[in-house]
């Protein structure tokens, strides 16, 4: 009589674990932290202005990291790419001017199911980055 | 009964939060020792051509190597292909079948694999407009034959991207006779 009780509890506390780190499916479509924070550490601006020549900066950047390339739109400045590696990492690389001597280059990343909101991983990008382009990658305000 | 009964709740909590944990694969933008190697692998330098002239090239060849076309942006020279292809292995499948008959386990092997590529040409010097660098990429997912992904992975044979190469010299010169 008293067995079911004892299964019951710990099935309970599971239940309440696991919903908090579950949001609604539906609200993944607008799932961000806020965006202010996200584009300081996924964004960086250089002193150039060929958007050509930094994409394919870019390009050699992310093969040198062992990415496949997905696509990549000269026009629209953007290039996506998958690194496959026991896990499944996805990049899509923006670059837009900003100004008249600058341009931004905006990176953002998901690994599996979840979007990776961990600086450091953007940070490492952006040395990379830096050594191709062989410019500094400024920080944006 | 106490230490039981506390090991379950360990366990279930222990599940609970290892569902939010995240991967340990931030150092994936990191630059390695390897970098320079793989690049050179992967890398070979055509002179006196056009890059319209070595993506057609290069297009060949991966139509020769029994690929599809998925995107190309000639502006950046890119092209993207991929081709789908059985993941079979003699070995793999004799093992799973001994396995069944003598010891009754069943395993999955490897059915099918997707294999895909991105070639990339850039100018190799700064103002020489008849000089470049193609480098290629291969990699490939595998599923076993419930649909399960078995493997994911950059592929790194030195050989495949010797081969490679030496079909798309041949290719360039073809391109050059019109051929």
């Amino acid at each position: 009589m008293k067995q079911p009780y004892i299964l019951l509890v710990p099935a309970l506390l599971f239940l309440g674990l696991a919903s908090g780190c579950e949001t609604m499916s539906h609200r993944q479509v607008t799932d961000a932290r806020s965006a202010v924070e996200l584009r300081s550490f996924q964004t960086r601006a250089f002193d150039t202005t060929d958007s050509l020549k930094t994409l394919r900066s870019v390009i050699a950047t992310l093969q040198d990291l062992s990415f496949v390339i997905d696509e990549a739109d000269a026009t629209l400045g953007s290039v996506s790419a998958t690194k496959l590696d026991g896990y499944e990492m996805r990049f899509t690389v923006t670059v837009r001017p900003r100004g008249q001597s600058q341009l931004l280059v905006r990176t953002n990343a998901q690994l599996g199911l979840k979007a990776i909101e961990d600086p450091q991983l953007y940070q490492a990008f952006f040395a990379s980055l830096e050594k191709s382009m062989f410019l500094a990658a400024h920080a944006i305000d | 009964m106490r230490t039981s009964i506390s090991l379950g709740y360990l366990i279930v909590f222990t599940i609970g939060l290892g569902g939010c944990a995240t991967a340990p694969t931030l150092d994936a933008s990191e630059l390695t020792v390897d970098t320079l190697e793989r690049r050179q692998l992967q890398t070979r330098r055509f002179d006196g051509i056009s890059e319209n002239q070595i993506l057609a090239a290069s297009a060949g060849v991966l139509q020769d190597l029994g690929f599809n076309l998925d995107e190309s942006e000639t502006k950046l020279g890119i092209i993207v292909a991929s081709k789908q292809r059985t993941a079979r292995e003699p070995t793999q499948i004799a093992t799973s079948i001994l396995l069944r008959l003598f010891l009754g386990i069943d395993t999955e092997v490897d059915d099918r694999q997707r294999i895909r590529v991105a070639l990339v040409s850039r100018p190799a010097g700064e103002t020489d407009t008849e000089s470049f660098q193609v480098r290629v990429t291969f990699q490939r997912v595998v599923w076993k034959t419930n649909g399960d992904v078995s493997r994911t992975e950059a592929i790194d044979e030195p050989e495949l991207y010797q081969q490679f190469f030496e079909q798309l010299s041949k290719s360039v010169f073809l391109e050059a006779q019109q051929i």
